[in-house]
C-alpha cells in the first residue's frame, strides 16, 4: 500500500505541474485527512474485534451540533462544550455497544439504526439551520497552526521517546535471557521513525507550522497504535475478532471489551466532531454525512478484514491518507465531482482485490 | 485406486494405499480414527483435487483425475459425508436437484422437479414428501434424502462415511434395505464405519487401514471381529500409554449435583445430577458415547455453558462460584477444549499470542503487553511439549494438528492450573504426537495436577485413567477403577446397559 500511495503522489505531482508535493498542499492534505483519519483509527479497533459502526458520520454531526449549541445558544464555556461533544460520543458508543453485546442485536443493524436516528437528532437539535461559531479558540481546533518553534520542540521530545523505546526493547531481550542486547541494531531501526518525524515537522513548518487538527490526528493515531500493539486490551481485540469462541473460553470478557471499543470510537468521534465543526466554522445538520464509509474504506484499504482479527492502525492511517490524496489531487485537477466518486469507488474495490490476490499468492 | 499418497504439513495421511471395488460389491473400510479412511474418500471424490496427491484412480479401467466433486459426480462417484450437506431451509426436492434443477429458460420447472423427486424417493421405497423442508425432517430421514440425492446422479459408486452414527435402529434397517437393493442394481458401495456388527452384516469384503496404509483386504466371510480389531489396532494397547508412577493425593476438585439444561430446548436436561471428585495426581477418565453429555459437563463446570445449570463446586475443599470461564481460570481450572480450530486457537495469530492468551494479565501485566516477558514464558512449555516450530512468532494455523494441540495445552499450562480438563485431547493427530501428549498428560499428573480426561477413544480412556466414570444420557451410569475397567464393561455402561454401580 505504501507503493500505491507513492504512485498516486507521483502521478498527481506530475499531473498538477508540481503543485501536489509542496509544503502548502501537503499541509492542506493532512488537514483534510485528519477527521477521516481519527475516525479510521477508532473504526479499525472496532473492525479488528469483528464489529462495525455505520453511525459515526451521524454521531459526528450530532456531537458537533451539541458542542455548537452548548457554546452559542446555551452559552456554556469552551471547555464544557468540548467536553460535551466527547461525552456524547462516548455515551452513544456505550449505548450502541451494549445493545449489540447484551441484546445480541447485530452491530450492523444497531448502527444502521444509529445512522438514521442520530442524524435525525442533529436536525431536531439545531432545526435544519447551521449554527455559526464565533469563538476563535474553538475554530482554531480545526484551523489553527502550531508555532514553528513549538513544532520543533515536539519533534525533539518525540525523537527522545523513540530512542528510549528502542533502547528499552533491546535491553529487555537480554533481561529475559532471549539473547544479547543489540543496541546498534536497535538504534538503526530507530533511524526511520526519527527521519519521518524530522521530515514531517520540516515540511509543515515550511508552510504555516503543524496544523492543530493534524497534531490531534497524530496523537490519536499514536494512541490507537499503542492500544492495539502494546496493551492486553488490544491483544484481546485481535483474539475476539480472530476467534470469539476461543477468546471466550480463554476467560476474556467479550461483552465488556466490545463495549470498551465502542466507547473509544465514540470518544474519537467526539474529537473528530470538534475538528470538523471548528474547521467549517459552524455546525450544520448534514455535517459528517458518509464519513462512516470513508472511515471503513480507509481501514479496508489499509488491509483490515471485515471478518475481524486482522488490521493495523498504521494501515488504516495509510488508507485514510490514500483516500485524502485522491480527493485532494483530483480537486487540484478539477476533476468533476461525480467522476471523483466513481474513481474513489473503483480504487477502493481494486485495492482490496489486489490485496486478496496478493494474499492468495503469498 | 493405486498407491495413493497424500501429505498434509507435518503428517503423511495416506502412505501408498491401494483399494479396489467391484460392481455391485459392498466393501467396508475400517480403521481407527485418523487411519486415513476419510482422507482416502476425499481423494476419490475430488475434494482433494488431482495433483494434491500422488497415485492413480481408475474407474471402469480408465484413469481419472478429478478437479472437484462435480467432476467425480460426473464419473458416477457419489459420497455421503459424516456431516450432511443438505440446505435445511430448502425442500427435499430442491435439495435433491440443487444445482441441476430441471428448468426452461432459467425458470425452474417445479412440477417436473417434484415429479422426478417423488419417483426417485418412491423408487427407494421412501415415504418422504419432497415438498417438506429438510430441516423439518429427523436426522435419520435427512440421511436418506442425502442418499436419494446421491443416487439422482446415477451413481455407480456410492461412498458412505459413518452413515448410521445418528440413526435409530429402525432407520438403520431401512437404510440397509435400500443399500441391499442398490447392490442388486450393480452399484458398488464403499462403507466406512466403526460399528463392526454392521460391517460384518453387510460386507462382501473388508479392508483395514492403519496409519495411512492398507493393512489387509479380505472376504468378510473369512474374517472374525477379533481379527479385524487386532489388525486395526496393530499393536498392544499398552505400548503407547506411559507407565504411571503417580502418587495420588487429596481431593483437588469436587462437584456435587451438577444439572445443566439445554440452551435451545427448555426443560431438557443435558447433564443430570452428576457428582464426582478428582484427587491430586489422579487422572479421571470420562467415557460415553456421542451426545452422552461429556462436553456439556465440562462446559458447565468451566462456566462456559450457555443454558441454565446448577452445581456446587469445591476446589481444594473450598466452595467456589464459577459463573464464567474467567472465574474458572481464577480458581485454577484449565480447559483444553475439543476441536482446537473452533474453540482452541486463533489460527491467524502467532504461537506466542495463542499461548499467553488465557494468562496474559498474569504474564505481561494488567494493562500492557510485554513481548520479551511473554517469549520467555512460552519458551518453557514450547520446549517441554516439543512444539515443532521455528519460533514463538510462527502463525498457529501453519502448524500440524499435533503441534496445534500442544499449543492449546501449553496455553492452559501457563495459567498454572490445579485442575486440568482435557476434552478429546488427541483427536485427529498422528500416533507420534499422540504418544508425546500422553506422556505429557502423565507427567502433569505425576507433578500433582488433577486431570479430567474426556475422550471418545475408549483405549485412550482405559490406557491413561486411574478411574473412569461413564456417562449415558447425561447421567453417570458406571464408575470403575483402572483394574476393574474393561472395554466391555465401559461400553455396557455407556449404552445404558446396567444401572448405577459405584466403587470408591
Amino acid at each position: 500500500m505504501i507503493a500505491v500511495l507513492a504512485i498516486i503522489w507521483m502521478y498527481f505531482h506530475w499531473a498538477t505541474d508540481s503543485i501536489f508535493l509542496t509544503p502548502r498542499n501537503l499541509s492542506n492534505l493532512m488537514t483534510q485527512m485528519s477527521v477521516t483519519g481519527i475516525l479510521a483509527v477508532g473504526m479499525l479497533m472496532l473492525i479488528v474485534s469483528a464489529n462495525i459502526d455505520l453511525s459515526v458520520g451521524s454521531v459526528l454531526g450530532f456531537a458537533g451540533g451539541i458542542a455548537a449549541y452548548s457554546l452559542t445558544t446555551l452559552g456554556h464555556g469552551l471547555p464544557a462544550s468540548i467536553l460535551f461533544a466527547v461525552i456524547v460520543g462516548i455515551a452513544i458508543g456505550v449505548f450502541q455497544g451494549s445493545l449489540t453485546a447484551y441484546l445480541n442485536i447485530p452491530a450492523f443493524i444497531v448502527t444502521l439504526g444509529g445512522l438514521l436516528a442520530w442524524r435525525g437528532a442533529v436536525k431536531w437539535l439545531i432545526g435544519g439551520n447551521t449554527v455559526p461559531i464565533s469563538d476563535d479558540t474553538f475554530k482554531s481546533i480545526g484551523q489553527g497552526n502550531l508555532q514553528t518553534s513549538v513544532g520543533w520542540i515536539l519533534a525533539g521530545l518525540a525523537i527522545a521517546f523513540v530512542i528510549v523505546l528502542a533502547y528499552r526493547s533491546a535491553r529487555s531481550v537480554k533481561e529475559y535471557g532471549l539473547g544479547e542486547a543489540n543496541y546498534g541494531a536497535a538504534m538503526l531501526k530507530a533511524v526511520v521513525p526519527i527521519g519521518g518525524i524530522v521530515a514531517f515537522i520540516w515540511v509543515m513548518n515550511s508552510y504555516q507550522g503543524v496544523p492543530i487538527p493534524v497534531l490531534i490526528f497524530v496523537a490519536v493515531a499514536l494512541l490507537g497504535a499503542f492500544i492495539t500493539t502494546s496493551t492486553t486490551f488490544g491483544r484481546y481485540l485481535y483474539a475476539i475478532g480472530g476467534n470469539s469462541e476461543a477468546a471466550r473460553l480463554s476467560g476474556i470478557n467479550i461483552k465488556l471489551n466490545v463495549i470498551k471499543v465502542y466507547a473509544i470510537l465514540g470518544a474519537f468521534t467526539g474529537i473528530a466532531a470538534l475538528i470538523f465543526t471548528g474547521r467549517v466554522g459552524s455546525a450544520a445538520p448534514d455535517a459528517g454525512v458518509l464519513k462512516e464509509l470513508d472511515a471503513i474504506a480507509a481501514c479496508v484499504i489499509g488491509g483490515a478484514s471485515l471478518m475481524g482479527g486482522r488490521g493495523t492502525v498504521f494501515g488504516a492511517c495509510l488508507g485514510a491518507l490514500i483516500m485524502a490524496s485522491l480527493d485532494n489531487g483530483m480537486s487540484l485537477l478539477n476533476v468533476r465531482d461525480f467522476m471523483q466518486d466513481i474513481i474513489k469507488g473503483s480504487i477502493l474495490v481494486a485495492a482490496v482485490g489486489l490485496d486478496m490476490f496478493g494474499r492468495k499468492q503469498g | 485406486m493405486r498407491d495413493i499418497v497424500k501429505e498434509f504439513p507435518g503428517v503423511r495421511a495416506l502412505d501408498g494405499v491401494s483399494f479396489t471395488l467391484e460392481r455391485g460389491e459392498f466393501h467396508s473400510l475400517v480403521g481407527e480414527n485418523g487411519a486415513g479412511k476419510s482422507t482416502l474418500m476425499k481423494v476419490l471424490s475430488g475434494v482433494y483435487p488431482a495433483g494434491t496427491y500422488s497415485g492413480e484412480i481408475r474407474i471402469d479401467d480408465s484413469a481419472r483425475s478429478f478437479r472437484d466433486i462435480r467432476d467425480s459426480e460426473g464419473a458416477g462417484v457419489a459420497i455421503i459425508f459424516q456431516e450432511l450437506s443438505l440446505v435445511k431451509e430448502l425442500t427435499v426436492g430442491e435439495n435433491i436437484f440443487l444445482g441441476r434443477e430441471p428448468s426452461r429458460f432459467g425458470v425452474i420447472d417445479w412440477s417436473a422437479l417434484y415429479h422426478k423427486a417423488t419417483s426417485l424417493l418412491h423408487d427407494l421405497g421412501l415415504d418422504i414428501d419432497p415438498r417438506v423442508k429438510v430441516g423439518n425432517l429427523g436426522i435419520g430421514r435427512q440421511q436418506l434424502v442425502e442418499i436419494a440425492k446421491a443416487l439422482s446422479h446415477e451413481a455407480k459408486i456410492l461412498v458412505l462415511d459413518e452413515p448410521t452414527a445418528a440413526l435409530t435402529e429402525s432407520e438403520v434397517d431401512t437404510l440397509f434395505h435400500i443399500l441391499q437393493e442398490l447392490r442388486q442394481r450393480g452399484v458398488g458401495m464403499i462403507y466406512i464405519s466403526h460399528k463392526l456388527d454392521e460391517v460384518f452384516k453387510m460386507s462382501d469384503r473388508i479392508t483395514v487401514l492403519r496409519d495411512g496404509r492398507t493393512v489387509c483386504t479380505h472376504l468378510a466371510a473369512e474374517l472374525t471381529k477379533d481379527r479385524v480389531i487386532a489388525e486395526m489396532v496393530g499393536r498392544d494397547v499398552g505400548d503407547i500409554y506411559p507407565v504411571s508412577t503417580r502418587t495420588i493425593g487429596n481431593i483437588a476438585f469436587e462437584v456435587k449435583g451438577l444439572t445443566a439444561f439445554s440452551a435451545d430446548i427448555a426443560d431438557k436436561k443435558v447433564v443430570e445430577d452428576v457428582s464426582f471428585s478428582v484427587r491430586k495426581g489422579e487422572i479421571l477418565g470420562v467415557a460415553g458415547l456421542m451426545g452422552a453429555g461429556r462436553t456439556e459437563l465440562l462446559a458447565a463446570l468451566f462456566g462456559a455453558w450457555d443454558g441454565k445449570c446448577s452445581k456446587d463446586i469445591l476446589v481444594d475443599g473450598r466452595s467456589v462460584a464459577i459463573g464464567s470461564p474467567a472465574d474458572a481460570i481464577k480458581c485454577g481450572i484449565g480447559f483444553v477444549t475439543e476441536d482446537r480450530k473452533r474453540y482452541g486457537l486463533i489460527l491467524d495469530q502467532t504461537i506466542l499470542n495463542n499461548m499467553t492468551l488465557a494468562a496474559l494479565k498474569k504474564i505481561s501485566g494488567k494493562f500492557l503487553t510485554h513481548v520479551s516477558r511473554e517469549t520467555h514464558a512460552v519458551s518453557g512449555p514450547m520446549k517441554a511439549l516439543r512444539v515443532k516450530a521455528n519460533s514463538p512468532m510462527t502463525i498457529a494455523g501453519t502448524l500440524s494438528g499435533g503441534n496445534q494441540q500442544k499449543v492449546v495445552l501449553g496455553k492452559w499450562l501457563l495459567t498454572d492450573p490445579k485442575v486440568l480438563f482435557l476434552d478429546e485431547p488427541t483427536r485427529g493427530i498422528d500416533v507420534g504426537a499422540k504418544q508425546e501428549i500422553y506422556a505429557e498428560i502423565n507427567k502433569l499428573a505425576e507433578d500433582g495436577l488433577a486431570i479430567v480426561l474426556v475422550s471418545s477413544e475408549l483405549p485412550e480412556v482405559l490406557g491413561l485413567s486411574d478411574r473412569i466414570i461413564v456417562l449415558h444420557e447425561g447421567r453417570i451410569t458406571g464408575e470403575f477403577t483402572k483394574s476393574e475397567a474393561t472395554p466391555e464393561k465401559v461400553m455396557a455402561a455407556a449404552t445404558g446397559g446396567f444401572e448405577q454401580q459405584t466403587n470408591g
